[in-house]
């Protein structure tokens, strides 16, 4: 059939070499009643056909790489240099499994010690994992490991209202069975002083994220005293965007405790969310209570380096229940596309993205502040994303932009922050990365500029 | 010290060197936030091809299934066809936006929904997920699933799941993460879940049982309706481990015997790649019962009125357990997995159960006539063996498997499950030939050889692999988890 390789006289000699007739025989301990059931499901397709079929299905979605796309809150939309989708469609990597035999894995082995080492670089933190599934589940991750910290003896965790929605979702869902009082983001005017003035010796950790979803850099500096100055070994956890930390100083300059995020702005595309790449980085201390893989350095019998996966004592397969989490894989090929992309541009081209990125914004927003009946909030500065004020609903601006209404083409427009927060309708979140050109920009505001004459002249 | 393999990336920086270029500013710059640039950014500075020749060499030492057998144990590792990596690449797919309105992406939905709905065909389940992102995460959301659907019910005293000894390790992890109490429970002589120590620990604190069928020893557990009745009987529910599921697609419902919610691993049974421990895909199914627990998203359609076509979006399941990850699931991989089924149809997935399992009972029939295989029955997609020779000390699974790399091929599964001693489990899959795997029963019987002749040979093994044995003690005592300039210095 499609890919089992046996011809007939094949299969006959095996099936004599096992002493059974026939292939349903193996099935025999199968009972009877349930074996070979009818399945309802579409009459195979070969290589040509599935190819056309889902080219059909691709073509049913707008491709945001082929219109001026300002749409992130959580997933950006960046240059993927080719050398990536070469490193990690290598088969030697793609078809390999988690190196469980250190001496023919010294590829992948070799690989996630470097993407450890970019991620501790990135983040000014002194211990990496291999990675977690997202930016959301790497949230997760770190309040366990707070709660483990303190012996599950803490259960108070503070979340600031600006963490990015999915995460606390996930944070809750994850952690429903222990018992854990988490608050903190019920009203969006929580800033983190503010939860560093509710911390006390029952809190485990303080969560935040900088830049936070609307876009804005947290007032990091003194953070982390303040927190202390309450309880001194409450942990602060920050989620952060690895772009930014081209340019920005990193949470570990924080003082922070875990820094994690989501690591899909380092070469991976889109892909309607997914597989994306939950990075993660701690202080050594907390080496015994870290989730997820680590890869370490040794040296084989003859005292050559070399790599293997270790203090797998924390991990499911050696403590089962006892373990830190039950994560058994992790991000292998998303966290190799992190670092050939890291590796490709490199000191210089990742401080150039930042910039980038940070420049462009900064236009879009003061073109878009400019325009009649649209004001970007001046409140706290930011990276690549930001807050505008509407003169109407988001999602009726953003259906006017991909009708292309006001431009030569349709425009994918920011995100509609009423989704997430009432407090924050007609409030759009725009993303402009190094993706987006002048011109995009400012087709994109004069659009919204004609769509806000045009709502007046209705009016 | 001997010379490295291949230099770390850091360790080929020059100061000053640019890698890919990154196009000019075309906006005028804008003033920095004051006090929050950083100094220092301390990352490598390599030109393209520096990159492009480093992970090619770093490729070149590992082992993968492109290479030859890995016949890794409850791993699944089967052919990847590469058909799948074209699909999932198209730019319609790559270049969604997961915030994009979902008129926007109506493709992308329905080929979700669309495997939703094959993969609960496959299963006989009433509803699937395809958010979760690996097995482990599955596993969360089964028992997260069973213990709110039980609270929901008033039974607040349930706390307890029950594990059989041969179950993987998620198992009691995923269960001890959502704060429940873990029940080991033993075999019996055949390498079935023992139906006495099951009776005698049923009782009203039971949330389920968590089973793998075929369990880890690659048999077909022989009392899996009268274990979900017992289960049942005190109104706990069963999780079904889907790892195994390869010797069984096409052949038999999961359902159909009583497991109330099972996860799938699309890089085990639906070929998705392993790409080196990730990324994975774990969707669930469930039973009609707990359609309403799944996890929030899942992705619904409705029918267009009048000849119009149907449309796809979200649906938020009223008791759902939350959601698990951000977005919606590991598309990427879906893509794949689909691709994959519709390859297939129901025939060849039929097909591909009856050749892992063929496969596998071939290749035990030459391996036991130097290894010690426990349990006489026909085996399903694996088996195990023993990896040890009466009367040759200290040669174990480790020494056979570091030898077996010596002679080309990947080791199987060692030392798991822990019930057997030494084992060895072994996968080879329905991709793999009858020359490949002939191939493969040569070597191990001629390692048996090599053992009663030459057991140093084993005990020092491997002899042929880019580095000798590694000292995992040393790692593990002085962790060296990042590149430390300094470290260099010697």
């Amino acid at each position: 059939m499609v890919y089992t390789p046996h011809t007939a006289a094949e299969r006959q000699e095996m099936l004599a070499r096992i002493g059974v007739e026939a292939l349903e025989d193996l099935f025999a301990d199968v009972p009877q009643r349930y074996r070979y059931p009818d399945l309802n499901l579409p009459p195979p397709a070969s290589e040509m056909e599935i190819l056309g079929e889902l080219q059909e299905l691709a073509q049913a979605n707008l491709n945001a790489n082929s219109v001026p796309t300002f749409l992130g809150a959580g997933a950006y939309r960046h240059w993927v240099p080719a050398v990536v989708d070469y490193v990690i469609s290598r088969g030697e990597f793609a078809t390999a499994y988690t190196p469980y035999q250190a001496e023919v894995s010294q590829g992948t082995l070799q690989a996630i010690f470097e993407y450890q080492s970019l991620i501790c670089d990135l983040t000014g933190m002194p211990v990496a994992n291999a990675s977690h599934y997202d930016g959301a589940t790497a949230t997760a991750e770190a309040v366990i490991q707070a709660y483990n910290v303190f012996r599950r003896k803490r259960r108070k965790v503070l979340i600031a209202p600006t963490v990015h929605p999915h995460y606390r979702e996930v944070v809750r869902a994850y952690t429903q069975g222990m018992e854990l009082t988490i608050t903190g983001d019920e009203s969006l005017s929580t800033t983190p002083a503010d939860l560093a003035a509710q911390v006390g010796d029952k809190t485990a950790c303080v969560i935040v994220q900088s830049p936070n979803f609307l876009g804005q850099l947290e007032a990091l500096d003194d953070l982390a005293d303040a927190i202390h100055a309450q309880d001194p070994d409450t942990l602060l956890a920050v989620a952060t965007n690895p772009i930014s930390l081209g340019l920005l100083k990193p949470p570990g300059a924080y003082d922070a405790d875990i820094v994690m995020g989501e690591g899909q702005p380092l070469g991976l595309g889109l892909n309607y969310g997914g597989p994306y790449l939950g990075f993660y980085a701690t202080r050594t201390d907390y080496l015994r209570q870290l989730a997820g893989r680590l890869v370490g350095q040794t040296a084989d019998a003859e005292g050559r380096r070399g790599y293997v996966t270790t203090l797998t004592t924390r991990e499911q397969h050696i403590r089962r229940e006892r373990a830190t989490s039950n994560i058994c894989t992790n991000q292998g090929l998303m966290a190799l596309a992190a670092t050939a992309y890291l590796a490709t541009l490199g000191k210089q081209g990742l401080q150039q993205i930042a910039a980038l990125n940070y420049h462009k914004a900064h236009y879009a927003a003061q073109a878009i502040d400019a325009l009649e009946g649209f004001s970007v909030s001046d409140e706290r500065p930011f990276f690549n994303e930001f807050v505008v004020a509407c003169p109407a609903p988001v999602a009726e601006i953003n259906q006017a932009l991909l009708d292309g209404v006001y431009s030569d083409t349709p425009i994918l427009g920011g995100y509609d922050l009423a989704q997430d927060y009432p407090d924050l309708a007609d409030q759009m979140l725009v993303a402009v990365t190094e993706m987006n050109s002048r011109a995009e920009i400012d087709a994109f505001a004069a659009a919204l500029a004609a769509f806000e004459r045009d709502q007046r002249s209705r009016r | 010290m001997s010379t490295p393999l291949e230099p770390l990336i850091h360790e080929l920086s020059v100061p000053g060197r640019q890698g890919t270029p990154v196009p000019e500013l075309d906006v005028p710059k804008a003033a920095l936030p004051e006090g929050l640039v950083r100094d220092a950014l301390p990352l490598p500075e390599v030109s393209e091809i520096d990159v492009v020749r480093h992970f090619l060499r770093l490729s070149q030492l590992n082992y993968a299934i492109d290479q030859g057998i890995y016949p890794l144990g409850s791993c699944t590792m089967k052919y990847n066809p590469k058909i799948n990596e074209q699909t999932a690449r198209l730019p319609g797919f790559v270049g969604a936006h997961p915030h994009q309105p979902v008129g926007t992406v109506q493709g992308a939905l329905r080929l979700m929904y669309d495997l939703q709905t094959y993969l609960a065909e496959i299963s006989g389940f009433a509803a699937v997920t395809v958010q979760p992102a690996a097995g482990a995460q599955g596993e969360l959301v089964g028992v997260l699933m069973m213990r709110k659907y039980l609270l929901d019910r008033g039974e607040t005293q349930r706390d307890t799941i029950l594990v059989p000894d041969s179950a993987h390790g998620t198992n009691p992890a995923s269960t001890s993460m959502t704060g429940l109490r873990v029940v080991q429970l033993p075999s019996d002589e055949r390498g079935n879940t023992d139906l006495d120590a099951l009776r005698s620990e049923v009782c009203e604190r039971i949330i389920g049982i968590m089973i793998t069928n075929p369990n880890t020893l690659g048999l077909f557990e022989e009392h899996i309706e009268e274990i979900s009745e017992i289960v049942h009987g005190c109104g706990g529910l069963v999780y079904g481990d889907g790892a195994n599921l390869n010797a069984l697609v096409g052949v038999m419902h999961p359902a159909d015997v009583g497991i109330d919610v099972m996860h799938f691993n699309l890089h085990k049974t639906f070929s998705t790649p392993h790409g080196g421990g990730g990324p994975g895909a774990g969707p669930v199914g469930v039973a009609e019962h707990l359609v309403d627990y799944l996890p929030d998203p899942v992705v619904r359609m409705t029918p267009g009125a009048d000849g119009a076509p149907a449309t796809y979006g979200f649906h938020h399941p009223p008791h759902s357990i939350g959601r698990v990850r951000s977005f919606w699931g590991h598309f990427g991989m879906l893509v794949r997995a689909y691709t994959y089924i519709r390859m297939h149809g129901a025939a060849g997935l039929r097909d591909v159960a009856e050749h892992a399992v063929l496969n596998a009972n071939y290749l035990r029939s030459r391996v036991k006539e130097a290894y010690h295989v426990p349990f006489e029955r026909i085996c399903k997609h694996e088996f195990v063996a023993e990896g040890s020779f009466e009367g040759v000390e200290d040669v174990g699974a480790m020494e056979i498997c570091k030898r077996l790399i010596d002679h080309g091929v990947h080791p199987p599964t060692m030392y798991f499950p822990l019930i057997v001693h030494d084992a060895l489990m072994i996968e080879p899959t329905e991709t793999e030939s009858l020359r490949s795997l002939d191939h493969y029963a040569d070597i191990l019987l001629e390692i048996a050889e090599e053992a009663e002749r030459d057991p140093d040979l084993l005990r020092q093994a491997p002899h042929n692999a880019p580095v000798r044995r590694l000292d995992e003690v040393g790692a593990a005592r002085n962790p060296i988890l990042r590149y430390e300039p300094e470290a260099e210095e010697d």
